[in-house]
């Protein structure tokens, strides 16, 4: 039997965004933002709009791909996919999800979108007003456990205190996407540096690890990313950036009721870590440059450790600022601003952000990047990763 | 409302959950004892609720009196109000124990006492019973006291 995989096998050919806004602040309903980030993603591709013949998103969204293909006038509706699970945990599989598809043969040109507009719907980071709550709830929130930032803290403070992680290698995180954020224009906090006093000094959402700048932003906006099989990108515009592996899910019981999951002190990705590099064949030596969703820093931290990039008792070196950014860091990380500093359009910035480094023309581009790693949606389950990289890192 | 809650007034009241699975956990915590599932056919502890045996697959899931004490496995202080009931009043302490006696599950509850106390991962704690006896339905909330 031949090798089963999709590496090499699907490529990236075009990417968009649309301005990305405070929360609240988008001029256009959710549904255009969508419209506009699948048809710049087109236009960036060099295809026509109409030739998509495939959609795949996460986390619920709310623009039905039947509805799209219908105000786009697609001419036929091939491969429509949702990939279960909240948060970012789905960024990466959509991306993977797609590309299945195109190696299947079910679909030729699939549109892996994401749009939110928190205005017209609600925020995330507040709970809705219950009076009563039963299930899974009952057992957290009449304890005031509601919100992600409360249940990822639980996972992130064992984490920390079985390997002695200190607050530090969390401020380096915050602190490198803000850094990176000042060379974006796109970027929601391009303007607004962050230092190490103002961290320090920043309100806790939830101690012992959330302070503020922890804590990703709640944005307007949308983001779109469109695959095609390998050949057909080789005629395209851009330089494709080929899909090398890709993984999903989480290890035994993640998801179990009120917390008891068996590897508790994770971010989920102890499985998916080893299995997206097994599917490409590399290691974390191979990778150039790291985007890891910033749903909170702690997440981003257990994340890149559980992917191999460091052992958990390194922690507290490997997380500094001069590792961390772009171009001379030993990992440059987040180097769009991520989810904290660009935008939080629930990690498929990320993704973006990836393929512009592959392609040469990040705002912090980390000389010669052959291979770009991206990490979904931290401690949620299912979480997902994906690995991408130019024609050399195909040889 | 019980005049001496940890948490305000507002907060959301738990109901057992419509399809009965954790009846028995409700009728329990008003009774003041604290009943966790456990597998009848391999003996494996489980929570929170399911309907069958996550280690052999077994529906015949007994509810298992506890002794109300474990020890501090996580725990965090949040700030920051995630609900109308909460705004001006935080912060205040949440704790995850560990029950080593009941295979290791975990539950969560607040910790009583001083909301500036340090607190210890491994430390013992007991459980405090919080009855809510005039809500709608009434029900028992299950704190956290550290051992002494």
């Amino acid at each position: 039997m031949t090798r089963r995989g999709i590496r090499g096998a699907v490529a990236v050919a075009g990417i968009a965004e649309t301005t990305y806004y405070k929360h609240g602040k988008s001029p256009d309903p959710e549904f255009v933002l969508a419209l506009k980030a699948i048809l710049g993603a087109a236009a960036d591709a060099g295809i026509d709009p109409q030739d998509i013949d495939g959609f795949a998103s996460y986390s619920n969204d709310r623009s039905d791909p039947s509805r799209i293909a219908a105000a786009l006038g697609i001419r036929e509706l091939r491969f429509s996919n949702m990939h279960w699970g909240g948060g970012g945990g789905g960024t990466a599989a959509a991306v993977a999800n797609g590309a299945a598809a195109i190696a299947a043969g079910f679909a030729d040109c699939v549109v892996v979108f994401r749009a939110l507009a928190q205005g017209q719907f609600r925020r995330f980071g507040e709970a809705l007003p219950d009076r009563t709550v039963s299930g899974n709830a009952a057992f957290l929130s009449p304890y005031g456990v509601m919100s992600p930032a409360q249940h990822y803290a639980m996972r992130a403070t064992r984490f920390m205190h079985e390997y002695g992680v200190r607050n530090d290698a969390l401020r380096a995180i915050a602190m490198a996407s803000y850094a990176h954020a000042q060379n974006n224009p796109r970027a929601i906090k391009y303007g607004q540096p962050l230092d190490e006093a103002t961290y320090d000094q920043s309100r806790w959402i939830v101690e012992p690890v959330n302070r503020l700048f922890d804590c990703c932003q709640e944005n307007d906006g949308a983001a779109a990313l469109i695959l095609v099989p390998a050949e057909r990108a080789r005629d395209l515009p851009h330089k494709p950036v080929y899909l090398l592996g890709a993984a999903q899910g989480s290890d035994h019981r993640c998801g179990a009721p009120v917390m008891n999951a068996t590897n508790f002190a994770s971010s989920s990705f102890t499985t998916v870590g080893r299995r997206v590099f097994e599917s490409a064949g590399l290691t974390p030596k191979d990778v150039d440059v790291v985007q890891s969703y910033e749903n909170f820093t702690t997440g981003v931290m257990m994340a890149v450790v559980e992917h191999g990039f460091c052992e958990p008792e390194e922690t507290n070196d490997f997380f500094t600022l001069e590792n961390l950014l772009a171009p001379t860091g030993k990992m440059p990380l987040n180097t769009s601003g991520g989810n904290l500093a660009e935008c939080y359009m629930h990690g498929l910035g990320l993704q973006l952000e990836a393929v512009r480094q592959i392609r040469g023309n990040s705002s912090n581009q980390v000389p010669g990047a052959k291979v770009a790693i991206n990490i979904a949606g931290p401690m949620v389950t299912p979480v997902s990763s994906v690995i991408v990289g130019c024609e050399e890192a195909l040889a | 409302m019980n005049s001496t809650s940890y948490l305000p007034s507002g907060m959301p009241a738990p109901v057992p959950a419509a399809d009965g699975l954790d009846a028995p956990y409700w009728e329990g915590v008003l009774q003041g004892k604290l009943k966790v599932q456990r597998c009848s056919h391999c003996g494996t502890w489980q929570w929170g609720p399911e309907w069958l045996c996550h280690a052999c697959n077994s529906f015949e899931l007994a509810w298992e009196e506890v002794p109300p004490h474990g020890l501090i496995y996580s725990w965090q202080r949040p700030w920051h109000p995630v609900h109308p009931a909460l705004r001006g009043f935080g912060p205040y302490l949440v704790v995850m124990v560990e029950l080593p006696h009941a295979g290791g599950i975990r539950m969560v509850g607040n910790l009583l006492g001083p909301v500036d106390q340090t607190v210890q991962i491994g430390a013992p704690v007991t459980a405090v019973f919080e009855r809510h006896d005039d809500a709608l339905t009434p029900y028992a909330l299950v704190h956290w006291r550290t051992a002494g």
